[in-house]
């Protein structure tokens, strides 16, 4: 067995249609405990006070957000490759997740930034690369609207996509190679001593594990919706073939 | 509802629009899915 077999339509349909209703609900109830849990059961920081509560909000979301666009990514190049339609269908599908994402990790970061680095915004490396991948996720999202033909569309934004990369690399890593930003370092990391202490950060475990469910699952339901929705274009198109001969 | 101190109106704008947000994406998701389903089907069935 190959996964291409999953490039077929009706294939994916019938393989993953059924489970996007389970993943719907382990989303739900991990979001419902890890937020829960962050919200009700953590103690204040003591530099942040009750505002570090926003992190269960705000990084599971930047997380989804960049790592949406990665897997935008992997798809769009497996259409330019091998031209498979419902990869380049799973990246459009994962467009509006992603772009909502980054307006809840940018909102959220504002409402925080104003009361602890007393501005709404600066003009610093990790959030300026984040708020030029929100102008590519709106960019992506406009093209493929704008553009009738399907493999055109599929062509042009898997272009945008790859350029587009750079800055999701950017506005992860950003804080990395360039000291000057106001933006704090990483919230989790696999380095023990580098991430947040441990009574949020078992709670934000979670909320991740709900974020990454719940992309999961609307990636999913809404590249089925995609093929149903390119099917119904082809449908409509014959239909006016046959008319247009008889 | 914990006590949010001085930054209450802070932590509790940042929560309503992140998940005020989250939940207008899930719904509108499903909607537009049971939608384009439907209408794929009264196609198929031969409906105009």
């Amino acid at each position: 067995m190959s996964i291409w077999e999953y490039a077929n339509p009706k294939k994916f349909i019938t393989t993953f249609g059924p489970w996007v209703m389970p993943l719907m609900v382990v989303a739900g109830v991990l979001l419902v405990v890890g937020l829960g849990w962050g919200f009700f059961l953590t103690p204040e920081a003591q530099n942040f006070g009750s505002t570090v509560k926003i992190i269960y909000i705000h990084v599971p979301s930047a997380f989804v957000a960049i790592n949406a666009w990665i897997m935008m990514l992997v798809t769009s190049l497996v259409w330019l490759i091998r031209r498979h339609h419902v990869s380049a269908l799973a990246a459009r599908a994962a467009a509006p997740v992603g772009l909502v994402m980054t307006v809840i990790a940018l909102v959220t970061g504002a409402i925080w930034g104003q009361p602890m680095w007393g501005t709404w915004w600066a003009w610093e490396p990790r959030l300026t690369s984040f708020l030029i991948l929100f102008l590519f996720y709106l960019g992506y999202i406009a093209l493929w609207s704008a553009v009738p033909e399907p493999e055109t569309a599929a062509d042009l934004t898997s272009a945008v996509c790859i350029v587009g990369s750079v800055f999701a690399v950017l506005s992860r890593y950003a804080v990395l190679f360039w000291a000057q930003g106001l933006h704090q370092g990483a919230s989790l990391s696999v380095d023990r001593a580098e991430h947040v202490a441990d009574v949020y950060w078992l709670p934000l475990m979670v909320s991740m594990a709900g974020f990454v469910a719940l992309f999961v699952a609307l990636v999913l339901m809404r590249t089925i919706t995609e093929i149903r929705a390119r099917r119904i274009t082809a449908l409509m198109a014959r239909a006016e073939r046959a008319e247009a001969v008889a | 509802m914990p006590e949010l101190g001085q930054y209450a109106g802070v932590v509790l704008s940042a929560w309503g629009v992140g998940l005020g947000l989250i939940v207008a994406l899930v719904w509108a998701s499903i909607t537009r899915a049971r939608r384009v389903k439907a209408e794929l089907e009264r196609i198929e069935r031969g409906g105009s």
